[in-house]
């Protein structure tokens, strides 16, 4: 195919991303009135990037400061992230290296957690959580969402394509069970482990179901949360200040992609083997 | 420096019996390679005697202790595996000492121990490179080197060559058996390669499906090969074998042609010969042989052929061949391998 | 299965411990509820509930709005695909058909990943909105846009911001995807005259077989789904119910109108059908293996 015409289809691709991102960093620049007004441009004006000190402090109409929301964000998808890779690691190594009984009972009863999103359970498990009552609690947004079959799989699919020669060698210099994890099972798993986390940070950060449910106290709203919660609010909207708090918003899981890309490029796809 | 017993050691998973009963003993700085195909249980062997794994019945002595029961750790037994098994996130000064580090050994003694071994093995410019920044023959040697740090009482061996191209094979075999020899450490090697097995041996045991069929030192078990399946693995190339009746002396060919043995063997009806390819003889006033291909290596010259009866006969003649389609050879009795043709046991000469 | 395995069991069991119990709390037993209560009825005032066997299932599926919901989120799911896939495919071969800027491209085409459907319906109602967006009010201006009040333009606009979202990761595994093809079958293949779009077509199409399938799953069930966020926050499910899936559905029959015997048997619906989409996936998979 011509050459030309190649890279035209991907820089029109490139642009359907990009454009839209460029539009909210501009548009977040301007004034309310004219975006109201329809005079949405994508020019930016410099002078109005003051708007991201004013919402960072201060927030929109009786909502929190976007500075609490990132907070909170921040809070979740790290705690999600980490709080699943460990349990996930620790249960994958149960199953890989390690022979018990009612192994491939417990092996299933995680496995079949696969055929259960979130979203398909998420009022019976909302009445779990109330019953413990976590409701409006940090760990209410986060616990339930630490237990996934996909992370324990994707180690369990790491551990096992480990030499068994590595571990016998292991074994044989003196290592035991702690020290063979950490030693040399981590190091060599670190790649997936960054992946891992970055898939996970993503997909922490990114909820919405959950927490509109479970965190109806304004201090836990999630930054996801609050940029809804903005539009939602039919009239007099300063579309400027929406426009900043989506970019933050989306900014760190973005940072976190691009810096990690390498690893989570292909730890991502070798989940699907 | 040690001596190993292996009393009536027994593997089974459920109804599968890997090893059955194996009684074997090593003398201090003895080599003692096993061979045989895979699904022989050689590996099994050798992982029970690490701690891998642990028997069914019978007991492993090392120095006459009792070690059935301990730790892989505790045994003082280092291990050279097929694929190296090196830490790849670990450099090669790493690798050799994770051991002593875990075993808590000083720091001063560790460096100390890390520049010897690797002076030992040619390795002081690379101690600091990972395993993937080395060569094949490079990992071997930090895993020999992982092995000799901690100056076990013996070395085991898993294959250790098989990953090697064919020249570092040959380099890497001969560095082994030196400095095994220097080391005069007791060694267990596994392999299935003939060759290895008959260079590196002090002694041979050939395992075949699970049962060992023979064991002895190298040369004898090439000189004379306890069964027609130890006659066809050891040596390169293959032993010829030809179906053949007794009557008394007499070995008669499926042609009809006589050989008088130098033995009789009474109450054996029928027999298989065997003759090394490079102990056929060619003569003027031989067999006849249709010649289907000739293959020239150069010093000598293989010459695939069949029998007036059809059976397959390779020679191996040093030099090249006289060119033609038909040859004519001659088995020398003295030469001849006698098997039972039921149970392909040797009869005695 | 490993051929060597630490002794003990008490270690191993401790370690599986935290998974099986999160698994047990938060999946297992809401799920038991769900079914649970999707068989009982509860009084208007909540003080008891009685077993109704599978009246709420027959009441579900009597319910023309319900079937209605099915088929919409059928389409939905079925348009949120064919638009990602579509559009991720094209950009990776394009892609992996250049040189010069490959790595550049990839990363300029990856970054949306990141991007949380929520906010993904929130840049796209900047593009769309009939009064303030970029194209929206040209749209709105020339052919009478306005997706407050038109249901299937309604429709459009989230199928638009679910799929826009979705094609870096489509895109990342079919870019994985046509690595993976071996550049001596692809060469063999211009040996034998196959040029362009029939190349493509006879040989890397088929191979790339294995990664269309999966990733079908994986987008029906990111449709079906996760694109709640971008629903919620660009129709709340409206005008009408033009753009409820079955998930909106489940959450304001649940959560907004506490009608929660429908709501289970629409969780337990779902349920199923992620079940059935995981055995074909599986079997799918099996038959890859092989």
């Amino acid at each position: 195919m011509n050459r030309a015409l190649t890279h035209g289809i991907i820089i029109l691709g490139v642009l359907l991303f990009a454009l839209p991102l460029w539009m909210i960093l501009a548009g977040s620049t301007q004034d309310p009135g004219a975006i109201a007004r329809g005079d949405l441009s994508l020019i930016p004006h410099w002078s109005g990037l003051h708007v991201y000190i004013d919402v960072l402090s201060s927030g929109g109409a009786g909502a929190q400061p976007v500075w609490r929301m990132l907070l909170v964000s921040f809070g979740m998808a790290l705690t999600i992230a980490v709080g699943k890779i460990v349990i996930s690691v620790l249960s994958a190594y149960a199953v890989t290296f390690f022979r018990f009984p009612f192994r491939m009972v417990a092996f299933w009863v995680i496995f079949i957690t696969l055929m259960l999103p979130p979203e398909v359970r998420i009022i019976p498990t909302y009445d779990v959580i109330a019953g413990f009552g976590m409701i409006n609690t940090f760990g209410g947004l986060t616990v339930p969402l630490m237990a996934s079959a996909t992370a324990t799989l994707l180690f369990r699919q790491v551990f096992l394509v480990i030499p068994d020669e590595l571990m016998e060698a292991a074994r044989m210099d003196g290592a035991g069970p702690w020290r063979f994890l950490r030693d040399i099972l981590l190091p060599v798993s670190a790649g997936n482990i960054a992946a891992l986390f970055v898939i996970l940070f993503v997909f922490g950060w990114n909820q919405y179901l959950w927490p509109l449910l479970v965190a109806t106290d304004p201090k836990l709203d999630t930054i996801v949360i609050g940029i809804v919660k903005m539009i939602g609010v039919e009239t007099q909207v300063e579309w400027n200040r929406v426009m900043a708090v989506a970019v933050l918003a989306l900014l760190p899981p973005v940072a976190v992609v691009l810096l990690m890309q390498r690893w989570f490029v292909a730890g991502l796809t070798e989940g699907e083997k | 420096m040690a001596t190993l017993q292996l009393d009536g050691l027994r593997k089974s998973f459920g109804s599968t019996h890997i090893l059955q009963g194996v009684d074997l003993s090593l003398a201090d700085g003895e080599m003692l390679v096993i061979v045989g195909a895979s699904g022989c249980g050689k590996s099994t062997l050798l992982r029970l005697v690490a701690g891998l794994e642990t028997p069914t019945s019978g007991s492993v002595l090392l120095d006459g202790r009792d070690i059935t029961k301990l730790d892989p750790a505790a045994r003082d037994i280092a291990m050279v595996f097929q694929n190296y098994a090196l830490y790849p996130h670990m450099s090669v000064a790493e690798n050799m000492s994770y051991g002593l580090r875990i075993r808590g050994v000083p720091k001063d003694t560790i460096r100390a121990k890390v520049e010897a071994t690797a002076g030992l093995l040619g390795l002081e410019k690379l101690l600091a490179r990972r395993p993937r920044e080395l060569s094949g023959g490079q990992r071997q040697r930090v895993a020999m080197g992982r092995a000799i740090i901690r100056d076990p009482k013996m070395f085991l061996f898993d294959e250790p060559l098989s990953n090697l191209d064919a020249a570092l094979r040959v380099q890497m075999r001969a560095e082994i058996r030196r400095l095994q020899r220097r080391l005069g450490v007791t060694s267990l090697y596994v392999t299935h390669d003939q060759v290895e097995a008959m260079t590196l041996g002090d002694r041979l045991l050939v395992r075949h499906q699970g049962v060992p069929v023979q064991f002895a030192p190298p040369m004898e078990v090439f000189a004379r090969p306890a069964t027609a399946y130890v006659a066809g693995f050891i040596g390169a190339p293959a032993m010829n074998f030809l179906p053949a009746t007794l009557d008394g002396h007499n070995a008669r060919l499926a042609s009809g042609h006589a050989i008088a043995l130098p033995n009789a063997h009474p109450g054996h009806a029928s027999v298989t010969l065997g003759i090394r390819p490079e102990n056929v003889v060619v003569t003027p006033n031989g067999l006849p042989m249709t010649v289907d291909l000739v293959e020239p290596l150069g010093s000598e010259t293989l010459v695939h052929g069949r029998l007036a009866d059809g059976t397959p006969l390779l020679v191996k003649q040093s030099g090249a061949m006289p060119v033609g389609e038909v040859l004519y050879v001659d088995l020398p009795p003295a030469e001849l391998h006698v098997f039972d043709a039921g149970n392909g046991q040797r009869l005695a000469a | 299965m490993r051929r060597t395995i630490f002794p003990g069991w008490l270690l191993p069991a401790a370690l599986v411990l935290p998974q099986l119990a999160l698994t047990v709390v938060f999946f297992l037993l809401p799920a038991g509820e769900a079914v649970w209560s999707s068989l009982t009825r509860t009084d208007p005032f909540g003080l008891s509930s009685v077993f109704v066997g599978i009246d709420n299932f027959n009441d579900l599926f009597a319910d023309p709005l319900y079937v209605e919901t099915i088929l919409r989120t059928i389409g939905f799911v079925a348009a949120v695909c064919v638009i990602s896939m579509g559009t991720a495919l094209l950009l990776a071969v394009m892609v992996e058909g250049v040189v010069r800027g490959r790595g550049i491209y990839r990363t300029m085409l990856i970054w949306p990943y990141a991007v949380a459907p929520a906010v993904a319906g929130v840049i796209w109602l900047f593009l769309l909105h009939p009064q303030i967006g970029l194209l929206g009010r040209w749209l709105n201006h020339n052919l009478g846009w306005d997706y407050s009040l038109n249901g299937t333009q309604a429709m459009l606009l989230v199928i638009l911001a679910s799929a826009w979202k979705q094609v870096s990761y489509n895109f990342i595994f079919f870019v994985a995807g046509l690595q993976s093809v071996p550049r001596t079958v692809t060469e063999a293949a211009r040996m034998d005259g196959a040029h362009g779009f029939y190349r493509f077509r006879t040989i890397t199409l088929p191979l790339l077989m294995p990664t269309v399938f999966f990733l079908i799953v994986v987008n029906v069930v990111y449709a079906a789904f996760d694109t709640f966020g971008a629903i919620w926050a660009l129709t709340q499910g409206g005008p009408g119910k033009a753009t409820e899936t079955m998930l909106v559905k489940v959450y304001r029959d649940g959560v907004i109108n506490l009608d929660l015997g429908s709501s289970s048997a629409q969780s337990v619906v779902l349920m199923v059908g992620v079940i059935v989409l995981t055995a074909v996936q599986f079997r799918f998979m099996g038959k890859r293996g092989k």
